[in-house]
């Protein structure tokens, strides 16, 4: 329990500072730092591949996208002043009631308590299960991804000279 | 409280911080982070659900996770494009400022 609270509160400290900070690269780094919680989350909780296939996708992966997205759409000059989105107020409030609404649920339901031993569902099972019950749902996934990334780069690339501004 | 109980609570709590992104920051690039750290939620649920659920040697929640993690690459992917696009079409990522529906 002790792990989990300090896995919970790095966490959710390195998310929270990331989200309210004005440079974009901090909070891509900080970002990068609170995904490296989520996988320990994973390896706390005896799900090794998950956790390692976190640190592949999030911290390998998706970090790099996002700091090549935020370099390559970074203003020229520095903004002279910060753009105030006008939605602040509402948005902690949508926010905190969704976190009241949460946790209340949470709370008071009858969910199951005590700490059973880890269930042993290793590497072995889980490939087994992939490639068993659900290897059409992974060649879906894998059609999912190839028109995904086909998409992602003929919207990236854009159509030429229409495009000028 | 129990494990199961103080695991959910983190996710809640994970899921609102990126509801209080998206809703709140104006920049495109924070608003699909927020996203992706409440899809991050949502799989911390299922690992949850899945280790101190009635049946963990069936591994459903790992596997939806794995299916959920390849989803969520996609979608970064297709929503980092998207804010290139949308920085080319008027020089900035600021949402307040996309207003033209027309390519």
């Amino acid at each position: 329990m002790i792990a989990l609270a300090a896995i919970a509160l790095g966490t959710l400290a390195a998310a929270a500072v990331a989200l309210a900070l004005r440079d974009l690269i901090h909070s891509a780094l900080l970002l990068i730092a609170s995904w490296v919680g989520i996988a320990a989350f994973y390896l706390w909780a005896g799900a090794e591949f998950i956790a390692f296939a976190q640190v592949l996708i999030y911290v390998g992966a998706i970090s790099m996208v996002v700091l090549f997205a935020v370099l390559l759409t970074r203003p020229p000059t520095a903004p002279a002043t910060p753009v105030r989105s006008g939605r602040t107020v509402p948005g902690f409030l949508a926010g905190g009631a969704v976190l009241g609404l949460l946790a209340g649920a949470v709370l008071s339901s009858p969910l199951p308590a005590g700490m059973g031993a880890a269930p042993a569902f290793g590497v072995r099972e889980l490939g087994l299960k992939l490639l068993g019950p659900h290897a059409g749902a992974l060649l879906a996934t894998g059609a999912l991804l190839t028109v995904a990334l086909l998409g992602a780069v003929v919207l990236a690339a854009g159509r030429g000279k229409e495009d000028a501004p | 409280m129990s494990p199961l109980q103080a695991c959910l609570l983190f996710s809640s709590a994970l899921f609102s911080l990126g509801l209080i992104a998206v809703l709140v920051r104006s920049n495109a690039i924070l608003v699909l982070l927020g996203v992706e750290l409440m899809l991050n939620a949502a799989n911390l649920n299922f690992i949850a659900f899945w280790r101190y659920g009635p049946a963990p040697a069936e591994g459903h929640g790992v596997v939806f996770v794995v299916f959920a993690l390849a989803v969520a690459a996609a979608e970064a992917a297709v929503g980092l494009a998207l804010v290139i696009a949308l920085h080319r079409h008027q020089r900035n990522v600021r949402l307040g400022d996309a207003r033209r529906l027309h390519g």
